[in-house]
């Protein structure tokens, strides 16, 4: 019904995947919801409810694979698949300038404020009394205590190195494919694979340092609830492009992709590259500067 | 072709839960969308009506004020994200491939997700009604510190927001992918009818806003569970932030509300002033200078809040800016029904009725963007007459307008004509009944939000509520005017409406499953 040639636009019909992830999504949120409530049951049930989401997500992309090696898409689905990935992205570079806006809303406004700047010198003598102005701070209060601050130049220097590098192996993979050479293209992605591996483990290794030598805590006040939202949201979205990289890799060692016809590989560089900009973001703002 | 994917091709007449939950066909999803919406409008409506009941009279009559707050909370939250925004994507859905001459939405299993989160979110949120410490109460902009006071229902709140933020961008990234890549060939970008052109633009809105507000309530999660400080000052945050982050979010998000509603009604008055619409390009740099200076206004909701004197100068002056463009628009409509061959079928009666009554709302908003007199409004039922009388003459009588003027379409059948007028006058006169009256007690100083008042507002109170509950009671006419137009009724023609131009209107009424699998010719 909706082929009626070789370059008819795909229209798939009667899909389940779609209901199944409401459904696993739901469990997930629920249970969450609930375990933050306290309620016993809420922990399997956020569990159950994550295993379910991943499990459907990877039924539905499967599908949407093995369609695409049928041939089932034209140029013109492409083009959608494009556009779609293109806002997608759009999308979560707003969603990380909500928490950079509240990091320079903290820097630039809320604390001077706190200390007196401007028009609000009764915040301070009245409030805040001896607070005075700095960055990085955990506030007036002094919430979760002494702490020392986490320095550009060890670990997140190594980092920056690794994810630039990362990038720069993944676009020799993609020239391996564009010129079908598949042997730059495996090895390519191995290494950027490792790379991101590599840049999750230092952050690992960061976050126990934060936690167990520098009092560093999420709960340091606004520091730390800066530093760390935003290095977890963008750690976690590493991890998911590491886990998309792993897929795109498989599906190379299977044979997939032409010169030709290969937006799977390009949505997931895309994701890395932005994955990687947001780093820099970090790097300047939340470690350096 | 391909017949080895998963996804079944051969089943054409799948059984009824089969076919609505499973569905990927746009008209379907469509009619999905809109039947929620209707579902959501008697929900959020309901709410209102204990609202109205409670301030019949002043004192405490009906209910506990705790539920009195989670009333007003719930009926926003219901009616902006489960009435208002379902029906413009229902309604892009329906029309936005027909219009531009495409097969299908560009991303049909997407768009089936878009839909079924919702059941879902919505489901949850209005389970926390039922939650020990009671349902969200501390307004829809879910402030800080109050909104943290919430109980057992708070991290429900914030995930279903989250699950309605996936759906509108899901949605979203849809519009604007069809938009951008199924349009029939010849179809350029300013050939395009206006409510294409206004859901592109909105739907750029959502993208860019709807992930903002999903930050925000996370972060008031984290504060609220993980011991962050973004919002307390003692930790180096503040309050106010949230509200900056917040309004970045909901300002554009009061556009997305009416943004749609400017290209329907861009549809109907020339359709019935059988003239093409005034000034077809200027709508289409009005409505993106609307959405440009939407994202540079924000603080004008925290005028009271305090921030320095340029930023109130800055926000006052930007925020008044927008009755440029707005009267732009406004001009347009008048032009094109300027010497038409007018006449007054129920779309147009209410497509006029918006044109009169939104603007009545402009007004309002342009007198709340004078910081200093805003200082006087703030938070009174001045506010609340102001953005009733975008939203609902405005944004909903623009979705009522749209339905009038397309069930035609959808359903192959004619609406009873004398019933849709009565619906529109009836309206017409409790909506004003309902939120004129607000703006005197608003202006007098009755503040929002509270279930008690003084004695002086009573009169007014008593009125607006007379004039909620027939309004309520006269759009279950419109339900049944629905029903009645889906099960049969005089059969409509292809064109039905005399003056009807653009691509949907040549396809037959009801338009079969699919349509434009070749893409039409355009002229």
């Amino acid at each position: 019904m909706s082929s009626h040639g070789e370059n008819s636009y795909y229209i798939p019909h009667g899909s389940y995947w779609p209901i199944f992830m409401s459904v696993s999504l739901t469990t997930l949120l629920v249970g969450f919801s609930m375990l933050l409530n306290e309620v016993p049951i809420g922990k399997i049930m956020m569990f159950v409810g994550l295993a379910m989401t991943l499990f459907f997500m990877f039924q539905w992309f499967r599908t949407v694979v093995l369609e695409s090696e049928h041939g089932t898409y034209n140029e013109q689905v492409d083009l959608s698949f494009r556009w779609g990935m293109f806002w997608f992205i759009f999308s979560e570079v707003m969603f990380f300038a909500a928490f950079f806006g509240a990091l320079y809303y903290a820097r630039i406004l809320s604390v001077p404020w706190i200390g007196g700047a401007g028009s609000e010198l009764t915040t301070n003598t009245q409030l805040w009394a001896g607070f005075e102005s700095m960055w990085p701070t955990n506030g007036p209060a002094e919430l979760g205590g002494d702490y020392k601050i986490m320095g550009a130049w060890g670990l997140p220097a190594i980092n920056t190195a690794l994810l630039l590098t990362s990038g720069v192996t993944l676009t020799i993979a993609h020239h391996g494919l564009l010129e079908n050479h598949r042997k730059p293209l495996i090895w390519g992605l191995v290494a950027t694979i490792l790379l991101g591996v590599l840049f999750m483990a230092c952050q690992v290794l960061e976050y126990y340092e934060a936690y167990a030598h520098l009092n560093l805590k999420l709960s340091t006040g606004v520091y730390g609830s800066t530093f760390f939202m935003l290095t977890g949201f963008h750690g976690m979205h590493v991890t998911i492009g590491a886990i998309m990289l792993t897929v795109i890799l498989f599906r190379v060692l299977r044979g997939h992709f032409t010169p030709e016809q290969h937006f799977g590989f390009e949505a997931v560089a895309w994701y890395w590259h932005f994955v990687d900009v947001v780093w820099l973001g970090l790097f300047i703002f939340v470690y350096w500067l | 072709m391909s017949t080895t994917t998963v996804d079944d091709h051969h089943d054409e007449h799948p059984g009824f839960f089969k076919r609505w939950i499973t569905t990927t066909n746009h008209k379907d999803i469509g009619t999905l969308y809109l039947l929620f919406s209707l579902l959501m409008f008697f929900v959020g409506g309901a709410m209102a009506m204990v609202i109205r009941a409670e301030l019949y009279v002043p004192g405490l009559q009906w209910v506990e004020p705790g539920f009195f707050n989670s009333m007003t909370t719930m009926h926003a939250l219901i009616m902006i994200f489960g009435a208002v925004m379902p029906a413009f994507t229902g309604l892009a859905n329906w029309l936005i491939p027909m219009m531009v001459g495409g097969c299908d939405m560009a991303l049909p299993r997407l768009n089936n997700w878009s839909f079924w989160i919702l059941p879902f979110a919505f489901t949850m949120l209005l389970s926390t009604l039922f939650m020990p410490g009671g349902g969200p109460a501390g307004g829809w902009t879910l402030y800080p510190p109050l909104v943290l006071q919430t109980g057992n229902a708070f991290p429900f709140v914030i995930f279903s927001i989250h699950l309605m933020g996936i759906s509108s961008i899901m949605g979203s990234i849809n519009v604007v992918a069809t938009i951008l890549n199924m349009r029939a060939p010849g179809m350029t970008l300013l050939k395009m009818p206006l409510f294409v052109w206004t859901w592109l633009i909105t739907a750029y809105l959502l993208i860019a806003t709807m992930p903002v507000l999903a930050g925000a309530v996370t972060m008031l999660l984290t504060d609220k569970y993980f011991a962050t400080s973004f919002f307390s000052a003692a930790g180096g945050g503040d309050p106010v932030m949230f509200q900056h982050i917040f309004w970045f979010f909901g300002h554009p998000e009061v556009y997305i509300l009416i943004l749609p509603a400017f290209g329907i009604v861009s549809h109907i008055i020339p359709t019935f002033a059988r003239k093409p619409l005034f000034g077809y390009s200027s709508m289409v740099y009005a409505t993106a200078s609307i959405a440009f200076l939407s994202f540079i206004v924000w603080a004008h909701h925290m005028f009271t809040v305090g921030m320095p004197l340029v930023g109130e100068l800055f926000f006052m002056f930007s925020t008044m800016l927008i009755a440029v463009p707005t009267g732009v628009k406004v001009f347009n409509w008048i032009a094109t029904m300027w010497r038409g061959s007018m006449t007054f079928e129920t779309p147009m009666l209410f497509a006029v009725g918006f044109v009169i009554m939104f603007t009545l709302g402009g007004f309002s908003g342009l007198m709340l963007a004078i910081a200093p007199a805003d200082f006087q409004y703030h938070d009174t039922y001045f506010v609340v007459a102001h953005f009733h009388y975008v939203l609902v003459p405005g944004a909903v009588f623009a979705i009522m307008a749209a339905a009038y003027f397309w069930l035609p379409k959808w359903t192959g059948h004619m609406y009873n004509e004398t019933l849709g007028k009565t619906h529109f006058w009836l309206s017409t006169l409790f909506v004003n009944l309902t939120f004129f009256p607000m703006h005197f007690v608003g202006l007098a100083g009755m503040p929002r939000r509270i279930p008690d008042y003084s004695l002086q507002f009573t009169e007014f109170n008593t009125m607006a509520s007379i004039g909620s509950f027939g309004f309520g009671l006269t759009q279950l006419l419109f339900a049944f005017i629905v029903i009645q137009t889906i099960r049969g009724g005089k059969k409509a023609t292809d064109q039905v409406w005399e003056g009807a131009e653009g691509l949907e209107w040549t396809l037959p009424s009801p338009p079969p499953a699919h349509t434009f699998d070749v893409p039409p010719v355009i002229k």
